[in-house]
């Protein structure tokens, strides 16, 4: 159930130098939280910082009753949540959003680009609960903005591209020798990114014949259906990216 | 015990905190973090004669203390309103007020007549921003002739309580609304949104998709207060205001400068739960001030 609730701030885990995971504990029990829900954050401290932001779900730890998001700093928001003190009251509007499907067997290619990593720790842990095999496959300019490897190494293997060749293969990751090959092992793709890199990627998987979901990031007013802002154009019409998605199977969409 | 109800014409509304229209879909969205119940009205999201898919994305920017929309009366129509949602939402205790758009005279008479034949809807809001096509996209509200056009015309074929929501794009508010009056409007709701720009400098584009579109939140409110003022000294009949309400002080702000009732807008979006606090907060504001009837508050500005 969507829940307006006060959290804890506990601590803040900076990756680089503009990108951290924030971890906050729920003042009440924590909601039910599914791969791919997201929540809105209020940023109360600043005239320039009107309406909330919304922020993919990272990470949760029901036992000790905290949430946590993946950040990076792109604006006035984003600076002052990662100048918030351990301790600090921050105001979260949450679970929103749909999720990702869990498949429950075969191969799951998840490809990321800079911050679209933010809800695939939770979906991978989602789906290791089943004998899925998954291949993460994370792209960047350069090896400073590849975050996170490790924690999904424990999920599955893990491929990187970067522009600069920095890391992993040179170029960019819609290009990756993992998905030039005229096979594909996949049965499932999941994303998330700059737009261009997930149309990219769902025309690859038309071309393919493999399911695809994509998570799509949204400009919003609210959150929770109320606006209309944050629409995306579908075969089902204008629908909102913040209860009719953020995750959309990409023959919906009309990219 | 204060009493907080407040009379809009022929209709009592249990309290004077209602929702904008646009910012609190049919109601249903926010029943999840408040009881709806509790309110004196819902305005209902803008409703036209066919389906709209609205305007393209962008459709919101933000700006300081406030926000800009574009989204266009995205909605499914009249015929889906009455017969598919209107029937989920008739169970609140609340005065459901749908808010009536038309690109043409036309269009406003057939959505106000389907409207008037619905039982248990006993009030529509008439929005006279939306651009007239046949007069090049201006909008009926900006022009004496077309607002007195379109109240009229609806006015002939609407019987239960006529609310004309006034545009503040406009060189005289209190003429405008003395135009709607005159043409039969049994109350005033005001203020629409203020047409804006936002622009990002870095690429030279403007942020919205239809270059302009209506700003809302607290930095309209002193704009917002001021016309709601002269709109009292003006006409008689009620006023329901609003504009950048964000609390129960702001909402007391605007019955002082002449409301009868107000609408809770864009505060929905940060705190879907903010219209309730509202009511409870002007309850309080009451038993402190020892004011015994909400009505007592409108227009009630000490001026000397």
């Amino acid at each position: 159930m969507k829940k307006v609730e006060d959290f804890i701030v506990l601590n803040h885990k900076w990756l680089n130098y503009k990108t951290f995971i924030i971890e906050l504990e729920a003042t009440e029990k924590l909601q039910d939280i599914h791969p791919g829900n997201f929540a809105e954050i209020a940023i109360t401290n600043s005239p320039k910082v009107f309406l909330r932001r919304p922020f993919s779900v990272y990470d949760v730890n029901p036992a000790g009753n905290t949430i946590s998001f993946f950040v990076k700093v792109i604006g006035e928001g984003t600076r002052l949540l990662g100048e918030t003190k351990k301790g600090d009251t921050l105001n979260l509007i949450y679970p929103l959003g749909n999720s990702f499907t869990v498949p429950v067997s075969g191969h799951v290619l998840v490809v990321a680009g800079g911050s679209g990593v933010a809800p695939f720790i939770l979906y991978g842990k989602e789906i290791k609960k089943h004998p899925v095999k998954a291949t993460f496959l994370f792209g960047a300019r350069t090896a400073d903005e590849i975050v996170l490897t490790d924690q999904f190494r424990a999920l599955g293997e893990v491929l990187v591209s970067t522009e600069d060749g920095s890391l992993g293969e040179k170029g960019l990751v819609t290009r990756h020798s993992a998905l030039s090959k005229d096979q594909l092992p996949y049965d499932f793709i999941v994303t998330c990114g700059p737009d261009a890199m997930m149309k990219a990627i769902a025309k690859i998987a038309k071309e393919k014949g493999i399911a695809c979901e994509v998570s799509m990031e949204n400009t919003m007013a609210c959150g929770f259906g109320a606006c209309l802002c944050c629409i995306t154009p579908t075969t089902r019409g204008n629908l909102c990216v913040c209860t009719d998605g953020p995750v959309f199977n990409v023959n919906e969409l009309k990219w | 015990m204060v009493n907080l109800e407040v009379k809009i014409h022929n209709l009592t509304w249990k309290n004077p905190v209602s929702t904008a229209s646009g910012t609190f879909g049919y109601g249903e969205e926010f029943a999840e973090f408040m009881d709806v119940n509790r309110l004196g009205a819902i305005f209902t999201k803008g409703i036209t004669l066919e389906n709209r898919e609205g305007n393209p994305y962008p459709r919101m920017a933000e700006t300081a203390s406030g926000m800009l929309n574009s989204v266009g009366l995205q909605n499914k129509g009249i015929d889906h309103y009455i017969n598919t949602i209107y029937p989920g939402i008739r169970h609140y205790d609340t005065h459901i007020i749908p808010n009536v758009n038309g690109s043409t005279i036309e269009d406003y008479i057939t959505v106000a007549s389907k409207i008037n034949a619905v039982e248990g809807i006993h009030a529509i809001e008439l929005n006279i921003s939306c651009p007239n096509v046949k007069a090049g996209g201006m909008a009926f509200g900006i022009n004496p002739k077309t607002a007195a056009e379109a109240t009229k015309a609806v006015r002939d074929v609407y019987k239960g309580t006529l609310i004309v929501k006034l545009s503040p794009n406009v060189t005289s508010i209190a003429d405008m609304a003395k135009i709607v009056v005159d043409a039969g409007a049994d109350a005033i709701s005001l203020v629409n949104t203020f047409l804006g720009i936002a622009i990002n400098s870095e690429t030279r584009k403007p942020i919205l998709g239809t270059i302009t579109g209506g700003l809302s939140g607290p930095a309209i409110k002193p704009i917002a207060l001021r016309m709601v003022w002269d709109v009292y000294k003006a006409v008689k009949v009620p006023i329901i205001g609003m504009g950048g309400i964000m609390n129960a002080t702001d909402a007391i702000e605007f019955l002082l400068a002449g409301s009868s009732a107000i609408q809770i807008g864009t505060a929905n979006y940060i705190d879907p739960a903010i219209s309730i606090k509202i009511l409870e907060g002007i309850e309080e504001y009451m038993i402190r001030q020892d004011i015994k009837s909400v009505t007592e508050l409108t227009g009630a500005m000490k001026i000397s």
